[in-house]
């Protein structure tokens, strides 16, 4: 009994209880629609029109498609973590990097190229730098004028994609270069976005392991006063944090763009701020700051993208997925609430009095 | 005598209506040739954002507990579904699908105010939840656009147009004929929305509660006052204004589809904020987002009047409002801090 008690009480355990959930429900679909039992976790290899083999299943497809929510965690859980509040502006900041990056490399004013008009790196390097940019000034608002969190973010929110629709002329600009597609497409077998994914995941958690960043950031964000009082620059702290959540946008960005070979400044990232915020709640986060575990957050990232493919694959269609998704997030919640927690721990310590009595 | 007090949060009200009238009065000089001075182009700017002004109210006063409901805009979507399906494909009256729109309001309002208010769930992630919901939801009900035609009454309430008395306004066009300014009825909904709401807040125990739960809802608690049961009350508050809002949006668009109002949640946000409403609660009035919203409407009226801009710029231009605002906001909220210290 303790033992469970334990294992419940860790901060993993709803988000990788959430992903065998999805798994168990992918199985039992199997089973029921006469597929092999475990075809879900099948990978084979596939032979392409162009003539190389790639990775092919589920489980790569649900790791393909989670990459940039993955990315974007990774910044969302910092800034959680350190500022108490989240950051709304990521989809449009996605949005705004694509359409900065393709408007460099296909010329103001283009909608469809098959050369570069600047060299790669320009227009993949102004991407980045236009997302970090709009990171710093989210991080300015919040840090140094003290503005709710939400509120500031809400300015990037409207007119980052407004601002990208400028820059592509109100139309989609394609990007018809091999060397450019690269980014959402395949590195040898592998699906290149996955391996982004996993480099950004690899580099933050050294990061947190090898310098005291982590500490930083979770003692600003427990209080921010008594870490100003010890010695932090609790400003700067939560400035660089908006700055990496930037940098995050900016790469799920141009991973998103090279995806499609094309800016569609409208859709890129459309919604993708919900589903990032969602990947840090479900990874055991609290949303409001202080304590964080980055592990938790990628898991609910993935976990997100696991709930959506399995939708799809209930046949239920993609307007119609918000539903089901919105259920699982109040599900999610409410069974973490702390009012519910001692509703069920006021039960268990009534049955052991009525056992003993 | 009682002095008339400007403090910070007056003076923000005071900056809203002046910005108003100075942006209105601009284009009134450069685009008098396009019919912008007369009085129509003005009440043109109230009938398109009647929906918005009931969705705003309902978000002010949720804002003002210090609260958030980002689903407002999904809800006005879901309700536009919902009459347009149900007149066109399932036949049913307008008066019945109206109360039943005003009814699941109240019901999607409750369930959201339970949660936050006595589960203790962040606002932005339960709306979250319910912006997803019903989005979906109206997805589920239909997933083509349905206009609405059949249904009379329905028709007839959305081509009423209810014409200025005193000829105040008229006048003859170039073909000589004589213009009456008209307003419609979703306009007539949403000001006596507005004046309800702002009488609500200032009269009523349920009003004043609100801005004390806002303000401090620890001293709320410690007065004697129900906190949980204040917010309860005014995310069902939210939610049937948003209710009310979707009808009157509908009464505009005569049709439903699953991507209507997107976004709608954030204007009615920014233009409380504009309106001077702080997001920490306790300060705020519907006054002033009625004029949030009308400077939103009338930049994306200038927007279009110039015709060649592109209509991003209307969002580029209210970001930039809202930066401004924002920011002076913050900057009155230091001075004062630093005051006390």
């Amino acid at each position: 009994m303790s033992k469970i008690k334990k294992i419940t009480k860790m901060q993993l355990f709803l988000p990788i209880f959430s992903m065998l959930l999805v798994m168990f429900v992918n199985v039992i679909y199997d089973i029921a629609s006469g597929n092999a039992p475990f075809s879900f976790f099948a990978i084979s290899t596939q032979l392409t029109s162009s003539g190389n083999t790639i990775l092919y299943g589920r489980l790569i497809d649900i790791l393909n498609r989670g990459s940039e929510v993955a990315i974007l965690a990774i910044g969302m859980t910092l800034v959680v973590s350190a500022s108490a509040g989240t950051d709304i502006s990521v989809g449009s900041v996605m949005s705004l990097s694509g359409g900065m990056c393709c408007m460099l490399l296909a010329g103001y004013g283009v909608t469809n190229v098959s050369e570069y008009a600047s060299p790669l790196w320009v227009g993949i390097g102004a991407g980045i730098l236009v997302a970090v940019v709009c990171g710093l000034f989210n991080g300015f608002l919040v840090a140094y004028l003290n503005i709710q969190p939400m509120v500031a973010t809400l300015i990037l929110w409207s007119a980052g994609r407004a601002i990208g629709l400028l820059l592509c002329n109100s139309a989609i600009v394609y990007v018809r270069v091999p060397s450019f597609q690269f980014f959402g497409s395949y590195i040898g077998f592998l699906p290149t976005p996955i391996l982004i994914a996993a480099i950004c995941v690899l580099i933050m958690s050294l990061i947190l392991k090898f310098t005291a960043l982590g500490t930083f950031v979770q003692s600003v964000g427990i209080n921010k006063k008594a870490a100003r009082i010890s010695g932090f620059n609790s400003a700067k702290i939560i400035l660089m944090c908006y700055a990496i959540c930037g940098l995050c946008a900016g790469i799920a960005g141009i991973t998103a763009t090279s995806r499609i070979y094309s800016a569609d400044t409208n859709n890129i990232g459309l919604n993708m701020e919900m589903d990032a915020i969602l990947a840090v709640a479900l990874g055991g986060n609290s949303l409001g700051g202080g304590k964080f575990n980055l592990a938790g957050s990628i898991i609910g990232a993935y976990t997100i993208q696991a709930i959506t493919t399995t939708l799809y694959a209930l046949g239920v269609s993609s307007a119609q997925a918000p539903v089901f998704k919105a259920i699982v997030v109040i599900l999610i919640v409410v069974i973490q609430s702390e009012p519910v927690k001692e509703f069920f721990k006021k039960l268990s310590a009534n049955k052991t009095a009525a056992k003993e009595a | 005598m009682k002095r008339l007090k400007i403090n910070g949060n007056s003076l923000l009200l005071v900056i809203t209506i002046a910005l108003f009238v100075v942006m209105y009065a601009a284009g009134c000089i450069v685009y008098a040739d396009k019919g912008f001075t007369h009085l129509q182009t003005f009440l043109n700017v109230l009938i398109n954002n009647a929906g918005l002004l009931c969705v705003a109210c309902g978000t002010t006063c949720v804002m003002l507990t210090g609260g958030i409901d980002i689903s407002v805009g999904s809800v006005v979507a879901m309700d536009c579904m919902l009459l347009a399906v149900g007149m066109e494909k399932w036949g049913m009256k307008s008066p019945v699908l109206m109360v039943l729109v005003l009814l699941i309001g109240i019901v999607f309002g409750a369930v959201q105010g339970f949660c936050i208010a006595y589960l203790d769930i962040q606002p932005f992630i339960v709306s979250m939840a319910g912006l997803f919901f019903a989005r979906g939801m109206t997805a589920v009900i239909c997933t083509d656009q349905v206009s609405i035609v059949t249904d009379q009454l329905f028709v007839k309430l959305s081509n009423t147009k209810i014409n200025i008395p005193f000829g105040i306004g008229a006048y003859t066009n170039r073909k000589g004929v004589l213009q009456i300014p008209y307003v419609r009825v979703s306009v007539l909904v949403a000001l006596l929305i507005v004046i309800l709401v702002f009488l609500m807040l200032k009269y009523t125990k349920f009003g004043r509660s609100i801005y004390a739960v806002g303000g401090n809802s620890q001293s709320a608690t410690l007065m004697g006052l129900d906190v949980r049961k204040t917010k309860l009350k005014t995310y069902v508050l939210g939610s049937f204004l948003a209710s009310i809002g979707g009808i009157c949006y509908c009464l505009n668009t005569m049709s439903g589809t699953t991507t209507q109002a997107t976004g709608l949640e954030m204007d009615a946000i920014s233009s409380a904020v504009i309106g001077g409403t702080l997001l920490t609660g306790g300060v705020g009035n519907v006054v002033g987002t009625l004029f949030g919203v009308m400077i939103n409407g009338t930049i994306s009226t200038l927007v279009k009047s110039n015709g060649k801009l592109v209509s991003s710029w209307a969002n580029i231009v209210t970001a930039i409002l809202l930066c401004f605002f924002i920011v002076l906001q913050a900057v009155l909220a230091n001075i004062k801090e630093r005051k006390k210290a």
